[in-house]
């Protein structure tokens, strides 16, 4: 049984990017297109760790990360946030928001799955 | 089209040679898509006359042309034995009418010899060069000027 | 590599898409139409480009796409305004994006002055907003390429030589957020662990009877003591996500004498008591930077609720939520080619029974029927799949008049109506260059320069509308200008001058209007730079014929001009009436049919040198035989053995075709006459009817004209129709 990993990012090149990543490394990836698709996912897939980009229509990442945190069912789900923004400010939101940890793009897909697996760990 | 293989010394080619009347020709088996009979062409308005119409090859529209006509010869006249040759032209699939096909000759293009000089000048436009095969004589026909030439008139 | 080669192709796609959004809401911006989503849907679009554009390492298109973003942030948070000047900015931005996207997709140069003179123009907007914000943004110093992602070891190897390790005491105190968010103790011990030799103790002193305990709670506190290489910073790092969420000392006990102060220092002294459960309160405390930002944090829920209910009523919107698939397009070109094949059979099918005299009997009607009507489903399902709205089409049609604007140094802005009017892929790629060339026409030539305009009354800008809608069975395409209007003195002159019209000719209005469609007849005697090689309306009308497709002009004296496209929704069927025309069988399209009638004798007349007309609702309609215009036959027919079409022309004039004998009326699948053969003067296409034998689809408009000219008697009345 894999471990399964929801993506939520609007890009389909992102998500197919990090799908190739992850499936390679033997996760099985789960896909949601924008914060309101990746809630409804995340229920009815229930996965280990969750990685999610900040600026998507509908619902983004901020929005997204407060309402998995105030389901007591997630409460200790990993969230990974995957953006380019690199300020001071967005990092702090999605800290406080309750991010577990940051990842810049472009990523390597060798370093992602490595933060991945310890956090899925 | 099929000029490259008459590059220095010569190479074997195969011709499918066919009847018109009582003369003989032959055209590069390469742009031979294949052989079928006769049927009935939808006639198109304004076209000239060695332009017999158009039937239906396999849900594609084929014009035919009538090769006796196109080469200043009298109109064949297309029974259920007359044979329909389909070529490729340039980017383009057409039929040719002729009476029949006689033979499928394999020879050098070293063997072309040039048109004698008694052939008209319509046909002298559209035979390349003569074989000479066991007594007969066949004229090789040029494809692509087959359709181009004096056409598209808006009458 | 071939996924990677994959995911690049997605990337560029979706670039386009990504574009379209950009364009949309700029446009939208620009006309005052736009509302907060629209700003940020513009802000993601140009974020989206840069990700992907990162991630391909497109340094070029990644390094202007992030100006622009900032720009566009900027924007965004409301610190810069929308004035004119910014939007002008913005849109040339987003064509230079485009640009860049396509120079990066094909490996071409760009414009690299071009490119610099908008960077620099983006950053002197960054300037301004920041000027007038009072400067205390700071967001924008990293370059996303140099940082370092957090979580990250450093350095899976430990130091060769550890003689320059150091120990560090390291006390972590966990509150309640810190597991909240996802993060555990464990995983950041191991981290740790990285980094060289650790040992571990646990303090659980503060941990209150079972009774008392939340569950949620934390009380432990961790002392760890490490012996590292690393600096503090690395250390550091390992915590940089929860130092919010706890208390923590690092504090080396070697070396660097008085342990230097941690970076870190825990915020308030909570203490771990059994009073550690809050959450809130604890992220309010620990706000570095300032209440902006809690405001901030705090109204990020208002908003997420919003989006929600925005979100609600367009959860019917296909795009986000369908689940789509990506086809090969010759896949789709072959299944839309079978399903024609499938048509024709069927129909030589129903032929073939009707002639085996097996149709009376009524189950196999109903059969063939539910056969025909399957058949029709199935291919308007298929030519759905290649069906696509015309707006990325008008789209780029923006583009060109902005760029024709400032070349002209008119002032031009385009409308456009009915983007979404869906027509088939292949119709679609056929009209980018005609459209294009009517653009530019009506920007160059059509609207006249600002000052002529104001002479006139007229708004300084002026105006191009471009429509696409479906009506009756066909897309009607309109381009239309408030420019002056064909000059048609000059237009006349040019013809006589050009021998295309004979100089006492008497010409209406509509016959003048019609001359620029005559080959040879170039648009611009001085042939404009911006047009092209003088493109004529000739080309143009061609390429929409050999669309299968009719075009017209109207045109008012100093109120503009209209050009009217009307093309069949689809290149592969359309809707005739089969015939009969001595001995051969035509179609006729459906569409340009208005009656059919049996001619009496009273109705038709004798008119000038052979010509006919037959009375219609009042006027009359010069009578054409087909079989005798087609070549079919030598002289006329008896028009009262047969039947008369009556049909309407382009231009709206009207004909009445004799023929023998109506067959009847189907959908017949088009097969081209030119890609064998020619173009037949008078002949749109061909079909293959049901019996295998090919008929010929009649041209209405070509043929009509070909006959006007054989019979110039006729022509004034060609004016009078019903």
């Amino acid at each position: 049984m894999s471990i399964t990993i929801l993506t939520v990012d609007d890009s389909r090149t992102m998500r197919d990017m990090l799908k190739v990543a992850l499936t390679e490394a033997g996760y099985r990836v789960v896909q949601a297109v924008d914060g309101l698709h990746g809630l409804e996912v995340l229920t009815q897939e229930a996965p280990r760790v969750i990685i999610t980009d900040i600026n998507m229509p509908k619902l983004d990442g901020f929005g997204f990360i407060e309402r998995v945190r105030g389901n007591q069912r997630f409460l200790g789900v990993p969230i990974l946030v995957l953006t380019t923004e690199s300020s001071v400010e967005k990092k702090n939101i999605a800290r406080r928001a309750g991010a577990t940890g940051w990842i810049v793009k472009p990523f390597d897909s060798v370093k992602l799955v490595d933060v991945v697996r310890r956090v899925a760990a | 089209m099929t000029e490259k293989n008459a590059a220095a010394g010569g190479s074997a080619c195969e011709f499918i040679a066919f009847r018109i009347g009582a003369q003989e020709f032959c055209i590069d088996i390469m742009s031979v898509r294949e052989i079928r009979g006769w049927t009935p062409a939808t006639e198109l308005p304004h076209a000239p006359s060695y332009v017999r119409g158009v039937i239906n090859l396999r849900g594609s529209v084929l014009p035919i042309v009538d090769l006796a006509e196109r080469l200043g010869f009298p109109p064949i006249e297309a029974t259920a034995r007359q044979v329909i040759i389909v070529v490729q032209v340039g980017g383009q699939i057409i039929g040719l009418l002729v009476d029949a096909v006689s033979d499928i000759l394999t020879q050098s293009t070293e063997n072309i010899q040039p048109t004698p000089e008694v052939a008209t000048d319509v046909a002298k436009s559209f035979v390349r060069g003569v074989l000479a095969v066991d007594g007969r004589m066949i004229g090789l026909i040029e494809l692509d000027s087959l359709m181009s030439a004096p056409l598209e008139k808006a009458a | 590599m071939d996924t990677m080669a994959a995911i690049r192709e997605t990337f560029f796609q979706e670039c386009e898409e990504q574009l379209g959004e950009l364009e949309v809401g700029l446009v939208a911006m620009d006309e005052g139409e736009a509302d907060s989503e629209t700003v940020n849907a513009v802000f993601r679009a140009v974020h989206s480009i840069k990700g992907g554009a990162g991630a391909f390492k497109l340094d070029r298109l990644v390094r202007f796409a992030h100006k622009f973003e900032t720009a566009l942030d900027l924007v965004r948070s409301e610190k810069l305004a929308l004035s004119t000047a910014v939007l002008k900015t913005m849109l040339r931005a987003a064509d230079v994006l485009a640009d860049l996207v396509k120079a990066a997709r094909t490996d071409e140069p760009v414009d690299e002055a071009r490119v610099e003179s908008l960077i620099d123009e983006l950053e002197g907007l960054a300037e301004q907003a920041r000027g007038a914000s009072g400067g205390d943004q700071a967001n924008d110093q990293v370059e996303p390429l140099d940082f370092q992602p957090v979580m990250l070891s450093i350095d899976d190897e430990p130091e060769a030589a550890p003689t320059a390790a150091t120990t560090y005491a390291i006390r972590l105190t966990p509150w309640p957020d810190l597991y909240r968010k996802g993060n555990e103790t464990v995983r950041l011990l191991r981290e740790l662990a990285r980094l060289g030799e650790i040992s571990t103790a646990c303090d659980a002193r503060a941990l209150p009877l079972l009774d008392k305990l939340d569950p949620e709670g934390a009380y432990l506190t961790w002392r760890v003591e490490l012996a590292t290489a690393q600096d503090v910073a690395a250390i550091e790092e390992v915590f940089e996500f929860v130092v919010d969420d706890c208390e923590l000392e690092i504090v080396p006990s070697r070396s660097g004498a008085t342990g230097e102060a941690p970076r870190f220092s825990p915020i308030a002294d909570i203490g771990v008591g059994p009073s550690a459960a809050e959450p809130i309160e604890s992220r309010e405390r620990s706000a570095p930077d300032g209440a902006a930002r809690q405001d901030e944090a705090r109204s990020q829920p208002p908003r997420a609720a919003q989006e929600v209910e925005k979100a609600r009523p367009e959860q019917g919107r296909a795009e986000a939520a369908a689940p789509t698939i990506r086809v090969d397009l010759e896949r789709v070109d072959r299944l839309i080619n079978l399903v024609g094949e499938l048509v024709i059979n069927q129909a030589m099918l129903s032929q073939r029974v009707m002639e085996a005299g097996l149709a009376r009997s009524s189950s196999v009607a109903a059969g063939l029927g539910a056969l025909e009507q399957l058949t029709r489903e199935i291919q308007e399902g298929v030519m759905a799949i290649r069906a696509q709205p015309v707006k990325p089409l008008f789209q780029r049609m923006s583009r060109i008049v902005r760029e024709l604007t400032e070349a002209t140094g008119k002032s031009v802005r385009l409308r456009t109506e009915g983007e979404a009017t869906e027509v088939d892929r292949t119709v679609i790629e056929r009209l980018a260059d005609p459209l294009t060339h009517m653009i530019r026409n009506a920007v160059d030539h059509g609207v006249e320069p600002p000052d002529v305009r104001a002479a006139a009354g007229k708004a300084a800008q002026g105006e191009v509308k471009l429509s696409a809608a479906h009506r009756s069975g066909r897309i009607v395409i309109e381009v239309s200008d408030d420019g002056a209007g064909i000059d048609r003195p000059r237009v006349r002159a040019i013809a006589v001058k050009k021998e295309l019209v004979a100089p006492d000719a008497q010409l209406s209005d509509a016959d003048i209007d019609n001359l620029l469609f005559l080959p040879g007849f170039s648009t611009a005697a001085s042939v404009s730079n911006i047009s092209g090689r003088g493109v004529g309306m000739d080309v143009v009308k061609r390429s929409i014929q050999a669309l299968g497709g009719r075009i017209s002009i109207s045109s008012r004296q100093g109120l503009g001009s209209t050009f009217s496209l009307s093309l069949p929704l689809t290149l592969a069927v359309l809707d005739g009436m089969v015939v009969k025309v001595a001995d051969q069988t035509l179609v006729v399209p459906l569409t340009a049919i208005v009656e059919t009638l049996r001619p009496k004798r009273s109705d038709v007349h004798a008119l000038g040198l052979g010509g006919r007309v037959i009375s219609d609702r009042g006027g009359f309609v010069p009578l054409i035989d087909v079989g005798q215009e087609l070549g079919y036959r030598d002289g006329a027919a008896d028009p009262f053995g047969g039947v008369v079409l009556v049909v309407e022309t382009e231009v709206s004039t009207r004909c009445a075709l004799v023929v023998d004998a109506i067959h009847d009326q189907r959908q017949v699948v088009i097969k081209s006459l030119e890609a064998n053969y020619r173009q037949v003067p008078g002949i749109a296409a061909a079909t293959i009817l049901g019996d295998g034998r090919v008929a010929l689809i009649l041209d209405i408009d070509t043929f009509v004209a070909r006959t006007n000219r054989a019979a110039p008697a006729s022509e004034p009345l060609l004016a009078a129709t019903g």
